[in-house]
C-alpha cells in the first residue's frame, strides 16, 4: 500500500480523462444523461442525478484544453522516467 | 490593521522588536552599542530594512493568493487548555452536552475560546506523531528503514486527501447548504490520528489484545464525536434537535453524516493494523 503523491496525481488524471471522453450524442443522450434532458427541476431540490449531470458537463467543458497539456506532460515523464 | 486582528487571535509576545532591529548592524568593535554615530552605516541599515520589509510584503501578497494564510492563522489560534479539552473530547465524548460553535458577528470564535471549534493544530501534530509512532512500531518488527518513514507519510497523506475529496464530492451531490469549508473538513478528517496513536502506543506497550480493545474504544469515540459535530452542520435545524423529520432530503443528509462518521473507524483500522503484529 505504498502510495506516493505522484500516484495520486496519476489516478486523478486518469479519472478526469475518463469523464472527458464521454461523448454527448453517442452515449450520454442514450442513457438519459444528456445536457438537454436535465433542465427539469427549477425548485430548490436538484437531486443527485441532475448534480451528477451538471458535474460531468462542467468537467468536460472546463478540462478539455488543459487536459491536453497535462496528458502530454505525463506521457513525457513516463517515457523518460518509467 | 494586520497587527490588530492578529492580536485577537494570538497574544503579542514580540516585546523585543525594536531592540533586535538595532542590533543587526555588523559592527567590528562594539557589540552591544546601538551604533548611531556613523551616518553611512545608519543609512545603509535603514535602506536595508526597508528593502527587507518591501520584499516580505510582496512575498506575503503573492503567497496569499494561493494559500489563504490569514484564514489558516485562525485554525492555529489554540492554547494548552483548548488542546487538553479537545483531546479529552476526542477520547471520551459522551459527557459533553453543548456541541454548538459560538459565533461572534458572523465569524466563528477562535478555537482558544470555544472547545467546539475545529482547529488544525491537533491534526497536524497528530499526523507527525503518527508517522513517528509508525516508524517506532516498524522498528520493533525489524522492518525499519528511513525511506519507510517517507512512504508511510505519503500514504497517510494520500488517504487523507482522498477522504477529503470524497466528502467534498458527496456534499456537492447532496446539495447541502453548509458553512463547512475545505479546511474544516481537513481538520475533522485529521482528528482520527489521535485515536490511532493511542491504539498503536498501547498496543506496543501491552500486546495485541490491548491494541484491539483500545482501537475499538477510540473508534466508537470518534464515531460519536463526528456524528455529534456533523449533525449540527449538515442537517437542517429541526432534524439536528433529534426529532424525526421525514423526507428524502433529510434522509440523504442523515445517511451522509453516518457514512462520513463510519469511514473514520475503517481508516483508523486500515492505517494501523500493519503496525502491531
Amino acid at each position: 500500500m505504498a502510495f506516493s503523491l505522484y500516484s495520486l496525481i496519476q489516478a486523478a488524471l486518469l479519472c478526469v480523462n475518463a469523464v472527458a471522453v464521454l461523448h454527448e450524442d453517442r452515449f450520454l443522450n442514450k442513457i438519459g444523461w444528456g445536457v438537454d434532458q436535465g433542465v427539469g427541476g427549477f425548485g430548490d431540490d436538484p437531486g443527485i442525478k441532475t448534480q451528477m449531470m451538471n458535474l460531468v458537463r462542467s468537467v468536460r467543458t472546463v478540462m478539455r484544453v488543459p487536459l491536453i497539456g497535462v496528458n502530454s506532460v505525463c506521457i513525457v515523464l513516463l517515457l523518460l522516467f518509467g | 490593521m494586520d497587527a490588530s486582528d492578529a492580536s485577537q487571535l494570538f497574544e503579542d509576545t514580540s516585546g523585543a522588536r525594536h531592540g533586535s532591529q538595532a542590533g543587526y548592524k555588523p559592527q567590528t568593535g562594539d557589540h552591544g552599542f546601538p551604533g548611531f554615530s556613523d551616518p553611512m552605516s545608519n543609512l545603509a541599515m535603514a535602506y536595508g530594512s526597508s528593502l527587507a520589509t518591501q520584499g516580505k510584503e510582496l512575498m506575503d501578497k503573492n503567497l496569499d493568493r494561493f494559500i489563504p494564510i490569514s484564514k489558516l492563522k485562525y485554525y492555529f489560534a489554540v492554547d494548552t487548555v483548548y488542546v487538553g479539552k479537545k483531546l479529552g473530547l476526542l477520547v471520551f465524548p459522551y459527557m459533553h452536552e453543548n456541541w454548538e460553535v459560538n459565533y461572534q458577528q458572523d465569524i466563528p470564535v477562535a478555537p482558544r475560546f470555544d472547545v467546539n471549534a475545529p482547529d488544525l493544530y491537533i491534526p497536524t501534530m497528530g499526523f507527525i506523531t503518527y508517522i513517528l509512532v509508525a516508524g517506532l512500531a516498524l522498528g520493533t518488527q525489524n522492518k525499519f528503514s528511513p525511506e519507510l518513514l517517507g512512504v508511510q507519510a505519503s500514504s497517510a497523506f494520500v488517504w487523507l486527501v482522498m477522504e477529503v475529496l470524497a466528502v467534498l464530492l458527496s456534499l456537492y451531490l447532496v446539495t447541502v447548504n453548509t458553512d463547512l469549508t475545505t479546511i474544516d473538513l481537513l481538520a475533522f478528517a485529521g482528528y482520527k490520528y489521535v485515536g490511532m496513536i493511542v491504539g498503536v502506543v498501547l498496543g506496543l506497550l501491552f500486546g495485541r489484545l490491548v491494541y484491539y480493545l483500545s482501537l475499538l474504544w477510540c473508534c466508537a469515540a470518534i464515531f460519536v464525536f463526528m456524528i455529534r459535530t456533523l449533525r449540527l452542520k449538515l442537517l437542517s435545524e429541526s432534524a439536528a434537535e433529534g426529532r424525526l423529520v421525514r423526507g428524502t432530503r433529510n434522509q440523504l443528509r442523515m445517511y451522509l453524516t453516518m457514512a462520513i462518521a463510519a469511514a473514520q473507524p475503517v481508516f483508523m483500522y486500515w492505517l494501523t493494523f500493519h503496525l502491531v503484529r
